[in-house]
């Protein structure tokens, strides 16, 4: 008897969800965000439909505000796998010079990423979008479902999800209504760095410990990335050897101080640090539950 | 994360290649409300030294704002995540929680003790290997221990951890616990279906035999907890089944591959053994397990695979591919048992979506054999099924499956049921077998064909279906629309609802379990009398779209004309001619549509006649002329 390790047994149930919805879904699409529950979910993709390539568009909400290397990397892998890309702006929010320096972090991710996204699948009338959020981020993610139903105007019941028993999911909804559909569910942070170690799948190399420009700012250290970061009085441009733990949009994302330069390197610094991922991310401290509610506004 | 190896720090490549080959384990926790689940899930995350600093200093923070272990941590707010939960102080939905030990992954399905949401612990306990049952010390075992173990057995988990809780609130009783023991063993011997039950006495809120052995409690020898996690063998019998995989999809990117895509259920194959796809009973041979990675040599229960096999047979999503030797069984009529989850109660009669591997049928459910006291396991006679009731039901089908048995295969013989309006998912059920009366009851071929009969009448058949209020004027309009028919050489008859009421339905009421069967016989009737080329003419209320849409489905297209006979409530109330808006209103006639019982307008009716706006008469005329346009009749 062949035993199946924890890995191989999240691989074949990503899968299989995958599937349900390219047999289910009238117009299913795939959200790519560049960071590496993106990498390994398009992984699993490429292999859950070989030797036909996935049957959806991948779709990256494009907040103008994302490392420049995320965008580069973003266009070669869909350059290499021949896949159909949709990059999508808030148009109205650039018009308006939304931005988080002008801004703050919640007005623009409001704008840029929960308005955009809305505003992105209404346009191309996707029904199911596919995203790569993991249960073990965060505590409303934890109770949410896979196959997670939207109302016609993007928002979330917690209390009124439905049972999802055995591998049966229910993808029947009704007109306006849309699911997002949530395939690494089961994984944690440690499965996901295990997995592209195994599979050797590409990431992007802000991952990666690397010399960087960055400026100390609220106690992140964040990367100078283009010309519209102005330094504050009193704050100094340094080089410092870091690494990101989360990709996002280059101002609200910490960077951490590491040496880590491989994969075994950051999943051994990962095993023995002690703060938890999201840290780096600013959008959870904002307010208590404040997850729970920008999931219920419609933010993935 | 600080897993405590030395590994990491000094061969972080040997520790990942080690970490590679842990096993999985799927456990759900259940208990009553206060019995301290989340505690407990909070201690293995904090014991297993799964909790960050920046968590746990939010959580002292958090602790002492909610207060409700003085100033000491209070683990629950760890796991109850939900804004609305922490209010309440309760649980109100499944939550998964992920942690790992040297030898192990584990995923924790926490579910809720509250009664009405027995549904989301079934959704747990669907893919749980163990299942931990937490009892309160001082309490023993309550109705919601009776109510989870009962899902447990029927889920088929086979391994319970029986973890007597609090017992620091007992002074860690010896006699506490083993009575607690004894008589949960009794209860679950009664049960039938768990073979492995381990007790073990802890306290979650003060870390007594979680992880470590606790010396409050040296009477006790067994296994604490996190060890007992960590070891139990969970029996990979799936592989040693027969070979079952329903197909998801049809992999074609070119005219050169066909493979058929899914999720191996049990069993094992290889390229060259002999399949059978079911429900057509075609068989071939495997040519290939094709992967991104390469062909494998053999794939087994719980991998995603691709076949290719050696023959071009049609196969398609919803089918089943079986070893040929051994292959399931088919059928379209079942014994289940169904676990009902949605706040409108199950109506023997009404049409669900049935869901079951990769097949969407239409299901029908007969009035349930009993349903069963979760407290007493006494089979109780029932009508209908209400949220969170578990009853033995009969189902048909509209199509034949292939199925397993539930206690051989969770993957091909549990289903979910969804409601057609709604698209929730409403039930979920398990197969015992299939009914004998599927396969020796054959559709009996007549002689005579139903396009024989309908050509001698001259006209084709129909269903005239009226539906609207009660003083509407359905039963006026259909009887003038008859005479008209009549006299113009056709064949007709009527079904009215009050003269049925007197014969054929007079065992039904006015529930709205009675009504679904009241129109589920009618149109029953009405398609007989299609088939003998009438033109029916249905006077009902039919207040339910799901019941008009069952008689729709069951004629052939064209055949079904659903006239709404559009009337506010106030014209009718005001009408009246019955005296019965009068009485309901006074409260003695329940159930009275319009009143107290709802009346679903139809959304796309074929003819819809505005009573405020056109006589009885030009009413029957529009129809029979609509009927004529539509070649029905010729004037």
């Amino acid at each position: 008897m062949k035993s199946l390790t924890h890995l191989q047994r999240l691989e074949a149930e990503s899968i299989h969800i995958m599937r349900e919805v390219a047999a289910e879904a009238d117009n299913p699409v795939m959200l790519y965000s560049i960071g590496k529950d993106s990498a390994v979910m398009l992984h699993l993709a490429l292999k859950a439909f070989y030797p036909a390539k996935p049957p959806f568009p991948l779709m990256h909400v494009d907040t103008t505000w994302k490392f420049r290397e995320m965008i580069t990397f973003r266009d070669k892998v869909a350059e290499k796998y021949g896949l159909d890309l949709i990059v999508h702006v808030n148009e109205d929010g650039v018009r308006q010079g939304i931005g988080p320096f002008t801004h703050g972090s919640s007005v623009h991710t409001d704008v840029m990423k929960t308005q955009a996204l809305k505003q992105a699948l209404d346009k191309h009338k996707f029904d199911v979008a596919f995203g790569g959020a993991r249960r073990d981020e965060e505590k409303s993610r934890a109770k949410e479902r896979v196959f997670s139903f939207r109302s016609a105007d993007h928002r979330w019941d917690p209390k009124n999800q439905r049972p999802e028993l055995w591998r049966l999911f229910n993808a029947r909804k009704n007109k306006g209504e849309s699911i997002r559909v949530f395939p690494l569910s089961n994984w944690t942070e440690l499965d996901i760095w295990q997995y592209i170690h195994r599979e050797k799948i590409d990431i992007v190399p802000l991952y990666f410990a690397a010399p960087r420009p960055v400026v100390e700012r609220d106690g992140a250290l964040i990367m100078i990335d283009d010309e519209r970061m102005e330094l504050l009085p009193g704050e100094v441009a340094q080089e410092k050897t870091v690494r990101f733990r989360t990709l996002g949009c280059y101002p609200l994302t910490g960077g951490i101080e590491s040496e880590a330069a491989t994969l075994p390197e950051i999943i051994q610094e990962m095993l023995l640090t002690t703060t938890s991922e999201r840290q780096g991310r600013m959008i959870d401290h904002d307010q208590a539950a404040s997850m729970e509610k920008k999931k219920q506004e419609g933010y993935f | 994360m600080a897993h405590k190896s030395d590994l990491i720090a000094s061969d972080i490549e040997g520790y990942l290649k080690s970490q590679e080959e842990k096993s999985l384990l799927r456990f759900i926790t259940c208990g009553s409300v206060d019995d301290g689940k989340s505690t407990l899930i909070g201690r293995l995350l904090y014991e297993s030294k799964l909790i960050f600093e920046d968590q746990l200093s939010a959580l002292e923070a958090d602790s002492k704002k909610m207060g409700t272990q003085g100033n000491r941590i209070d683990f629950a707010l760890l796991v109850d995540g939900l804004a609305s939960e922490r209010e309440q102080g309760i649980t109100i939905d499944v939550a998964y929680r992920f942690f790992s030990t040297e030898k192990r992954k584990f995923i924790v399905a926490d579910t809720p003790g509250h009664e009405q949401y027995t549904r989301n612990m079934a959704t747990g306990a669907s893919n749980a290997d163990l299942a931990i049952i937490l009892i309160d010390a001082r309490k023993g075992i309550l109705t919601q221990t009776r109510r989870h173990s009962f899902i447990v057995s029927r889920l088929g988990i086979e391994n319970v951890v029986l973890a007597v809780n609090k017992m620091d609130l007992v002074g860690y009783s010896q006699q506490v616990f083993s009575d607690i023991e004894i008589a949960y063993r009794a209860f679950a011997k009664e049960l039938g279906g768990i073979e492995h039950i381990t007790a073990i006495p802890m306290s979650a809120l003060e870390g007594d035999n979680i992880v470590e052995r606790s010396a409050n409690t040296d009477w006790y020898n067994g296994p604490v907890l996190l060890e007992h996690l960590e070891t139990v063998g969970v029996r990979d019998v799936m592989q040693t089944k027969a070979f079952r995989m329903p197909v998801q999809w049809v992999n074609r990117p070119n005219l050169d591959f066909r493979g058929f895509a899914g999720f191996i259920s049990s069993g094992t194959i290889k390229p060259g053994d002999r399949i059978k796809v079911l429900p057509s009973a075609k068989e071939s041979t495997v040519a290939r397990i094709v992967t991104i990675d390469g062909d494998l040599d053999e794939a087994v229960a719980g991998q995603s695979v691709t076949l290719t096999l050696e023959d071009e047979i049609d196969i398609s999503r919803g089918d089943t591919i079986c070893t040929a030797g051994d292959p399931a069984e088919v059928a379209n009529q079942f014994e289940t048992t169904l676990l009902w989850m949605a706040d409108e109660p199950m109506y023997p009669g009404r049409p669900y979506v049935m869901k079951i591997g990769t097949s969407t049928v239409n299901a029908t459910i007969t009035r349930p054999k009993y349903r069963i006291d979760v407290n007493t396991l006494a089979h109780e006679a029932a009508h209908e099924l209400q949220l969170n009731e578990v009853g033995v039901c009969n189902l048909s089908l509209d199509r034949a499956i292939a199925f397993d048995p539930y206690a051989d295969n969770r993957e091909t013989g549990g289903f979910i049921l969804i409601d057609k309006m709604t698209n929730a998912t409403v039930g979920m059920g398990m197969i015992h077998f299939a009914l004998r009366r599927s396969s020796n009851v054959h559709w009996q071929a007549l002689d005579v064909e139903r396009s024989t009969r309908s050509a001698m009448k001259g006209h084709k058949p129909a269903v005239l279906w009226f539906t609207g209020l009660s003083g509407s004027g359905k039963s006026t309009i259909a009887n003038i629309v008859d005479r008209k028919l009549i006299a113009a050489g056709a064949h007709t008859m009527i079904l009215d609802g009050d003269n049925v009421r007197h014969g054929l339905n007079k065992d039904l009421g006015f529930t709205d379990a009675d009504r679904v069967e009241n129109i589920r016989r009618v149109a029953e009737v009405a398609k007989l009398m299609t088939d003998a080329g009438l033109i029916t003419l249905v006077s009902f209320i039919s207040p339910f779209r799901a019941e008009r849409r069952l008689a729709r489905d069951l004629m052939a297209g064209g055949e079904f004309v659903e006239v709404h006979v559009d009337t506010s409530l106030e014209v009718a109330e005001a009408r009246d001619r019955k005296g019965l808006y009068k009485k309901a209103r006074a409260g003695l006639i329940k159930n009275f549509t319009g009143i107290d019982s709802p009346y679903e307008e139809p959304e796309n009716p074929e003819i819809r006649i505005d009573t405020s706006e056109v006589s009885a008469e030009a009413a029957a005329d529009e129809i029979i002329r609509q009927l004529a346009e539509a070649g029905v009749v010729t004037l």
